[in-house]
């Protein structure tokens, strides 16, 4: 899907007395990433949830393939996924059950795939344990399977790097240069950076944010 | 929307890895386009209903407090105001609805709050899917759990109160199509204090009122029921909120719960 295009105009937000997002603006294309950097409490989270249209932002709008996404926010939803701060994921199941239940709402998923997905993040040795029981980076990658699992044209990621370890980082980076390869887009707010194989696809773009 | 999700999906591109990379076995992006296909929105609900009773059979304890609640209201009443069975059977069906309705209430709290706590219901929002009807699925799995075990422990309480073992399928029907329409009302108010800690006395207040209906004419019918009278028209009232619940609240709790997240 080369057409794809998002473009983000003009965004206003207030939380309370709160002036959030100051005009935020910028464009993606297919095949593009876009950094989001900032101090924390710059709204850095707000802007991302604005994008996926779950705050609904005072003035300005967010523009998918040219259409506002307000007008048909499930077909948005369907083209992109979002990881937010903590990984989407009940404690009492295991690896494996969470991402049937997870993805599965959106896909429907072979055995197989989801297996291959979890080896893929390095999670294939805990799938089969209670999320509860397993460390932050494990359960990051097991969010992580989510993008492996995924073939959506944006991928919405807030601190995607969080709690892993070097292994990790490269595995977030492998991630993200598949997803470019294949024409979708990556917004990612960060704090360190972007591992580096992002930037074997260009320099990703950088938006910052003033708190 | 099927046919939405599909038009989001990235059209399958020439694989961008190379071949030692298929053969170890990992599957490539493309194999998994190729395989994957848009889950419709019956599928996302029935995945949602399963992940919540297997959730609830991990945490049995959060599952019996409503039932033992129940049971015990209902036998504290013979020890408080008499053993004398031809007074007990008459506020029998007072004493059934109340304990129901509170039992419910207890459940209620639960209904979305560990979801929202671990984002799990963001991304029901985020999925494409009819929030409705994943708010529908999670209610029904809340009466699965609740509603419908209080309508097999009801021929118990009844019986200890009195009532005849005649009686005993009216009553069953009378609390298993109530709760119906407890939960439903119950979920509304549930999606509506998530964003408020320790919202359990808010959502009393909200819920409790708009229950009354049900408790009256649930508490008809079970009397009726009791009486070896035809209790067809307090059920069918009973019937009537339920289908309204049914056609109307998941929405309201959908509409609710995006405020929640925002």
């Amino acid at each position: 899907m080369t057409d794809a295009r998002l473009e983000v105009e003009d965004l206003h937000l207030w939380r309370g007395e709160q002036h959030v997002l100051r005009g935020v603006r910028f464009a993606l294309q297919a095949g593009q990433c876009l950094e989001v950097t900032g101090a924390n409490g710059s709204g850095k989270t707000s802007l991302l949830r604005t994008l996926c249209g779950l705050m609904y932002p005072e003035e300005g709008q967010v523009l998918w393939n040219g259409a506002n996404v307000r007008a048909d926010l499930r077909a948005f939803h369907a083209a992109l996924v979002y990881l937010g701060h903590e990984p989407p994921l009940k404690a009492d199941l295991s690896a494996r059950e969470n991402l049937r239940y997870w993805i599965g709402t959106r896909w429907r998923l072979a055995a197989p795939q989801l297996a291959a997905a979890l080896e893929r993040v390095g999670a294939g040795a805990c799938s089969d344990r209670l999320v509860r029981t397993l460390s932050a980076g494990q359960r990051r990658r097991v969010a992580l399977a989510a993008l492996a699992l995924l073939a959506v044209p944006l991928w919405v990621l807030d601190e995607p790097t969080t709690n892993l370890d070097a292994a990790g980082q490269q595995l977030v980076g492998s991630l993200l240069a598949e997803q470019l390869a294949r024409g979708g887009m990556v917004v990612a707010a960060v704090h360190q950076g972007l591992p580096a194989a992002v930037h074997e696809f260009g320099e990703p773009r950088q938006l910052e944010l003033a708190a | 929307m099927p046919g939405s999700s599909a038009a989001g999906a990235l059209a399958p591109l020439p694989a961008p890895r190379s071949a030692e990379q298929a053969l170890t076995g990992a599957a490539t992006v493309a194999d998994m386009e190729a395989s994957a296909r848009p889950a419709s929105a019956l599928d996302a609900a029935r995945l949602a209903l399963l992940r919540d009773l297997q959730l609830a059979f991990r945490r049995r304890a959060q599952l019996v407090q409503p039932l033992a609640f129940f049971a015990m209201v209902t036998m504290l009443f013979p020890l408080a105001i008499s053993p004398e069975l031809a007074r007990l059977r008459e506020i029998a069906p007072g004493v059934l609805w109340v304990a129901a309705l509170l039992a419910s209430l207890l459940a209620l709290e639960f209904l979305f709050r560990d979801d929202a706590h671990d984002g799990t219901l963001e991304q029901y929002a985020l999925s494409g899917q009819s929030l409705t009807a994943l708010m529908f699925a999670k209610t029904a799995a809340h009466w699965l759990l609740t509603g419908l075990p209080l309508a097999l422990m009801a021929p118990l309480a009844a019986l200890s109160l009195g009532a005849s073992a005649a009686a005993i399928p009216g009553i069953v029907v009378a609390v298993a199509v109530g709760s119906v329409a407890l939960s439903l009302i119950g979920s509304i108010g549930a999606a509506l204090t998530l964003g408020i800690k320790r919202s359990g006395a808010l959502l009393s207040l909200l819920t409790l009122p708009l229950s009354m209906p049900v408790l009256i004419f649930g508490a008809r019918a079970t009397q009726l029921a009791i009486g070896g009278a035809s209790f067809l028209a307090p059920l069918e009232l009973l019937g009537a909120l339920a289908v309204l619940g049914v056609t109307l609240a998941p929405l309201a709790a959908a509409a609710a719960v995006r405020i929640s997240l925002e």
